[in-house]
């Protein structure tokens, strides 16, 4: 009985609910972090670097992992739930009031919801699906002076501690000795599926040439044709996650069962929390935008 | 305050018995009095249907005090009516306007099927009472005295505020999902804040969400429309502390 119950129950259900909402806040502490660098001076580096730690790295994978199985539990059972409540009346009133007591947010969870579940979706194939499956994305280059010599293009890696920069022609074949190129470059290094580099030599991996998510971005949120409506979809977005997390983010420690003296507290800092974060996400995309 | 008369229109959900479509039907009232009750004006209504050889319109009512728990309504899509902290038997006709047309409707919930009219069947609450809102005493001669245990003042209030619930069913009516969580909430947490309570606290919170969910309520998604609809000012609190008596209930 007690077991069934955990996951079957409506009180369970919340839980879950609860849960997985709070860890997505978490989420979305951690994904804001990432995303300001992208209003950094020297942005592209930092950017890139950061991108390619996310996808590489072996704790943010588990917690990687951890956010898809949250936003796909949230999502199956937020909707179920949402049949549910609709089959609990099954005639409706001919005449209702709800403002008389509830708040907006509260009573549009499932469609802010579902705009956020678009969103997500729409920007994992922009972003997320190319960064991981895009064979032919772009890679960070930077141009570079040598006394005596013309400006050359260079690809730029980081790995073992170091940054590298690859000389471009290195990434048809073998790497060119590019030691005189002023950064730490060891010497023979291989480059394997456009982003891998190699020590040719012991055949073992030693770095990853940045992809450029970084031009991406920039490229999406100034494209001529459709780069206003991504920005301002993307706005609305943000907009929905506002009024979800207005009502979500102290709704969810109602339903762990924690109303008591902190109860005010935690509803000033979620509604500072539905204020801030997803307007620092959408200040990104406008900047971008709006500044070339 | 002086006395005034009203004329007003009614739309009221009409509907013969358990298995036949209802419809709302629209009635003229005239010389409503500002001083009568909302239901001494739908009985002015039933004697003007009387006259006129209509079926009087059958709505639920005992006390007219506010303390049973049994009239209902939605009204202008308010449980209970436009005020707060009041059952519909306490609800004043000056609370409405000369002119005003006023719908009048039967709780809607699936587990609370209409019977005829405005005229619900709420015996889901009772169900629910019966899975374990209650507390096992020896009656056999040696009943030991309720007050020879002490128990906090914090908590005796705590408990007694929960035991206001009159099983209206009105945060039923007004939740957008039909949830009975408040009223579920308020019957655990008597028990629960009680030390004649903690015996069968397991088995309680387990049993009564159990047949809460099986009457087919909906869930709580913390709207707290109820909570500002109850006439006995039963909190969201109530509701954290079956989350939590649920939570520790299940874990055990
Ligand atoms: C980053 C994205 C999201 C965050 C941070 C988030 C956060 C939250 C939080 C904290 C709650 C309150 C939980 C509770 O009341 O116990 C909640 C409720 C809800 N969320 Fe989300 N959510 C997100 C995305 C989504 C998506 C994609 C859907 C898809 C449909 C969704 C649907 C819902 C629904 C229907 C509720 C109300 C459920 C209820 O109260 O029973 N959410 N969300
Ligand atoms: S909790 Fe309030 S609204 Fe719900 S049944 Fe009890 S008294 Fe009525
Ligand atoms: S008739 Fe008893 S509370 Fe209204």
């Amino acid at each position: 009985m007690a077991k069934s119950a955990l996951l079957k129950s409506s009180i369970a259900k919340k839980y879950w609910m609860a849960l997985t909402g709070l860890f997505l806040c978490l989420f979305l502490a951690g994904h804001l972090a990432g995303n300001l660098q992208l209003l950094l001076p020297n942005a592209s580096e930092k950017f890139n670097a950061y991108a390619l730690f996310m996808t590489t790295n072996p704790a943010v994978k588990i917690l990687s992992y951890l956010t898809y199985i949250s936003i796909i539990f949230h999502a199956v059972d937020g909707i179920l739930l949402t049949f549910q409540n609709r089959a609990a009346r099954p005639v409706r009133y001919v005449k209702t009031n709800p403002a008389a007591n509830s708040g907006f947010a509260s009573r549009n969870m499932a469609v802010l919801g579902t705009v956020i579940l678009i969103f997500i979706v729409t920007h994992m194939v922009n972003f997320w699906a190319r960064m991981h499956f895009d064979k032919n994305i772009p890679l960070m280059k930077t141009t570079i002076s040598v006394k005596g010599q013309e400006p050359r293009e260079f690809y730029v890696g980081t790995g073992d501690g170091q940054y590298y920069m690859v000389d471009q022609v290195a990434l048809e074949g073998e790497a060119k000795d590019t030691t005189a190129n002023m950064m730490m470059m060891p010497k023979q290094l291989k480059i394997v599926n456009r982003t891998e580099v190699y020590n040719a030599g012991a055949n073992v991996k030693v770095g990853n040439v940045y992809k450029d998510l970084h031009k991406i971005t920039v490229d999406f949120f100034r494209d001529p044709k459709v780069g206003l409506l991504a920005t301002l979809g993307y706005v609305i977005a943000m907009l929905a996650l506002a009024f979800h997390l207005w009502h979500g983010f102290q709704s969810a420690f109602q339903s762990l069962g924690i109303n008591n003296k902190f109860t005010p507290t935690i509803k000033f800092v979620g509604r500072a929390f539905a204020i801030i974060v997803p307007l620092l996400f959408a200040i990104i995309p406008l900047y971008i935008h709006f500044t070339k | 305050m002086a006395s005034k008369s009203i004329n007003i229109n009614l739309k009221v959900w009409r509907q013969k018995n358990a298995k036949a479509n209802g419809a709302m039907e629209t009635y003229k009232l005239d010389d409503v009095s500002t001083d009568s009750s909302f239901l001494e004006m739908l009985d002015q209504l039933n004697e003007q249907l009387v006259t006129e050889k209509k079926e009087p319109v059958a709505f639920d009512h005992d006390c007219r005090e506010g303390i049973c728990g049994m009239c209902s309504l939605f009204i202008n899509g308010r449980a209970h009516g436009p005020e707060t902290g009041i059952t519909t038997c306490q609800l004043h006709m000056r609370s409405f306007k000369d002119g005003d047309t006023i719908y009048i409707e039967p709780w809607r919930s699936k587990a609370f099927p209409v019977v005829k009219d405005l005229v619900v069947d709420r015996s889901a609450f009772d169900r629910i009472q019966q899975a374990g809102g209650f507390v096992s005493v020896n009656t056999s001669g040696n009943t030991i005295d309720a007050n020879s245990i002490p128990v906090p003042k914090q908590d005796a209030d705590k408990a007694f505020e929960a035991a206001a619930c009159i099983g209206c069913g009105a945060c039923v009516a007004t939740c957008k999902n039909g949830s009975a969580m408040l009223f579920v909430g308020a019957k655990v947490s008597q028990y629960a804040l009680l030390p004649q309570g903690q015996v069968e606290a397991t088995d309680r919170v387990l049993n009564m969400v159990r047949q809460m969910d099986e009457e087919g309520f909906g869930n709580c998604t913390n709207t707290g429309a109820c909570e500002i609809e109850c006439p006995k000012g039963i909190s969201l609190e109530n509701i954290a502390r079956m989350n939590r008596e649920f939570l520790k209930a299940s874990s055990k």
